[in-house]
């Protein structure tokens, strides 16, 4: 995905290279302005339930992403890379994972920590080790606890109330044992962050997403389907104490987490069968910490834990070179 | 060395900034990140550590020639440790609320590497008046590190300055993070990140 020998060399000169000849016209731009378009139905969503308070955290989170990467690079003197998108992007995951009620001010300071530290301070684009957007939610989570776990219930056709705060699904199957409807899961008529509640808008965007051929499906389908698998063991075992696995791929982050997290070219594996080790045991990560852990979503630190160790899984999963022998072209 | 003239002042001034204990050589980092959530207690672990880092440097530089090269460390160690007790003792006698903030990290200045680093780099080679100049300077610059985190960790985590509310709950939501472990590496690695930072625009002649 090299962009800059494509534009730098003008048309009228013979260009002499080694195979393999690429004729395809992705670059960096191309594929996060995609990822953006595939994240508006989950803004739309978040918008209509949760009202302008969340277009205004969205925008601040986009905003506040943009000038720290703007001005990042002009301190370091860096080639500026804010048209890009990926600042962009990781500003609206940031926003499509706060709480409705979120402080801006909080909102500005997560932005500045995921793009200033969980990126730049790496080295920018494809530097990074953890995914920016959930670095700086973790951050946000580590410095207001209290307001990042604060819910307000989504406005509805039959009651436009606003600001009720409310449990999310997760936190009444774990501290209450009830279990929210699918349905309601699915379209997104439940309290939680922005972007998360809506099932439905997301696939939407997943599957654009998909169409475009910047999703591997093994990602995205490995971290669901590890859910599904390891928390449908325990539904089967007892239904009533642990809820079913569509509740678990439904609720929470982990419909956003698998089709635009896990999904992120930089920090996850680059052979398969790292991609196989990495989605399914963030996504086994992710139930144990729902289940038995302190929190009640898992979601977030299931794909840091991963994050971290992705170089040793590609380290480990380097496939042997053609011809070499077992010996040599191994890890 | 102990040929060339010693500056005192020099000895004292390097400790300041040049050599700054936990930002410019990385030592003594346990403390820094450990008891720094405020001023207060970051205070009273530099003044404890500066006391034994004198008595420490006065003492091994006082029977440097007494010592056998072989047995130093063991000896410096014994030393330190004396004067560990006393100060340790002293806290837990004059100021209990303080020695119960700090808990195990005054006993632990015994292993602090800035006791015996400066012991084995400075004051087994010099005399008793550049040992203490030495130490005072290292020690003072200790106590700057250690308040510069507390400030920072306590006006940003708990928004107050000596148990003092500065920031009010209505303007300023503390950031939790920052009394815990993790805000202390933050805070940390920010702070080494712009003592190297100022140092190097220094170096390169950028400010004079």
């Amino acid at each position: 995905m090299q962009t800059d020998s494509a534009q730098g060399l003008g048309t009228d000169r013979l260009i002499v290279a080694s195979s393999p000849h690429l004729l395809t016209t992705d670059n960096i731009p191309r594929i996060m302005h995609s990822v953006i378009t595939a994240l508006i139905p989950a803004m739309a969503v978040s918008v209509y339930f949760f009202g302008l308070r969340a277009l205004l955290l969205l925008v601040v989170c986009l905003g506040a992403s943009l000038l720290t990467e703007w001005g990042f690079q002009r301190i370091r003197s860096k080639p500026i890379t804010v048209y890009d998108g990926s600042a962009a992007i990781t500003g609206i995951l940031l926003g499509l994972t706060l709480p409705p009620g979120f402080s801006i001010f909080g909102a500005i300071l997560g932005s500045v920590f995921a793009v200033g530290i969980g990126k730049q301070l790496f080295g920018g684009l494809g530097f990074n080790i953890f995914n920016p957007a959930l670095l700086g939610r973790a951050f946000l989570m580590a410095t207001y606890p209290v307001m990042m776990t604060t819910w307000e219930t989504p406005r509805t056709f039959t009651k436009a109330v606003d600001a009720v705060s409310a449990a999310t699904p997760l936190a009444l199957m774990k501290f209450e044992h009830k279990f929210a409807p699918a349905m309601d899961l699915f379209v997104g008529n439940v309290s939680g962050s922005l972007g998360e509640t809506s099932a439905i808008a997301i696939i939407i965007g997943g599957l654009y997403l998909r169409y475009k051929g910047y999703v591997n499906w093994k990602l995205p389908l490995g971290y669901l389907g590890s859910m599904a698998v390891f928390s449908g063991i325990f539904w089967l075992i007892d239904p009533v104490k642990y809820p079913s696995p569509l509740f678990h791929i439904l609720a929470g982050g982990a419909m956003l987490a698998a089709w635009f997290m896990v999904t992120d070219m930089v920090t996850s594996p680059v052979t398969a069968l790292g991609q196989w080790i990495f989605v399914i045991s963030a996504g086994i990560i992710a139930v144990v910490i729902r289940l038995w852990g302190g929190l009640p979503e898992g979601v977030m630190y299931s794909i840091l834990l991963m994050n971290a160790l992705v170089p040793l899984i590609n380290k480990y999963t380097r496939p042997t070179v053609f011809g070499a022998g077992r010996n040599q072209g191994g890890a | 060395m102990a040929d060339a003239p010693i500056s005192l002042w020099h000895e004292f001034k390097k400790g300041l900034w040049q050599d700054i204990p936990p930002f410019r050589l990385v030592l003594g980092t346990c403390p820094t990140l450990a008891v720094t959530n405020s001023v207060e207690n970051g205070i009273a672990m530099g003044l404890a550590t500066l006391f034994v880092l004198l008595c420490s440097n006065v003492i091994i530089s006082a029977v440097r020639k007494q010592i056998a090269g072989q047995v130093r460390i063991a000896a410096y160690v014994v030393i330190i440790a004396l004067v560990v007790t006393v100060a340790d003792m002293f806290l837990a006698a004059m100021f209990p609320p303080i020695s119960k903030a700090l808990g195990p990290y005054v006993p632990l200045i015994v292993v602090n590497c800035i006791i015996l680093g400066r012991a084995e780099a400075f004051a087994q080679k010099n005399p008793v008046l550049p040992s203490v100049f030495d130490a005072l300077g290292i020690g003072i610059g200790f106590v700057m590190s250690l308040a510069t985190m507390g400030v920072i960790r306590e006006l940003l985590g708990f928004g107050s300055i000596f148990n003092f509310k500065i920031l009010s709950e209505a303007i300023f939501e503390p950031w939790i993070v920052m009394i815990l472990p993790a805000g202390a590496f933050m805070v940390f690695g920010g702070l080494v990140a712009l003592v190297n930072f100022i140092s190097h625009r220094r170096s390169s002649g950028i400010i004079s």
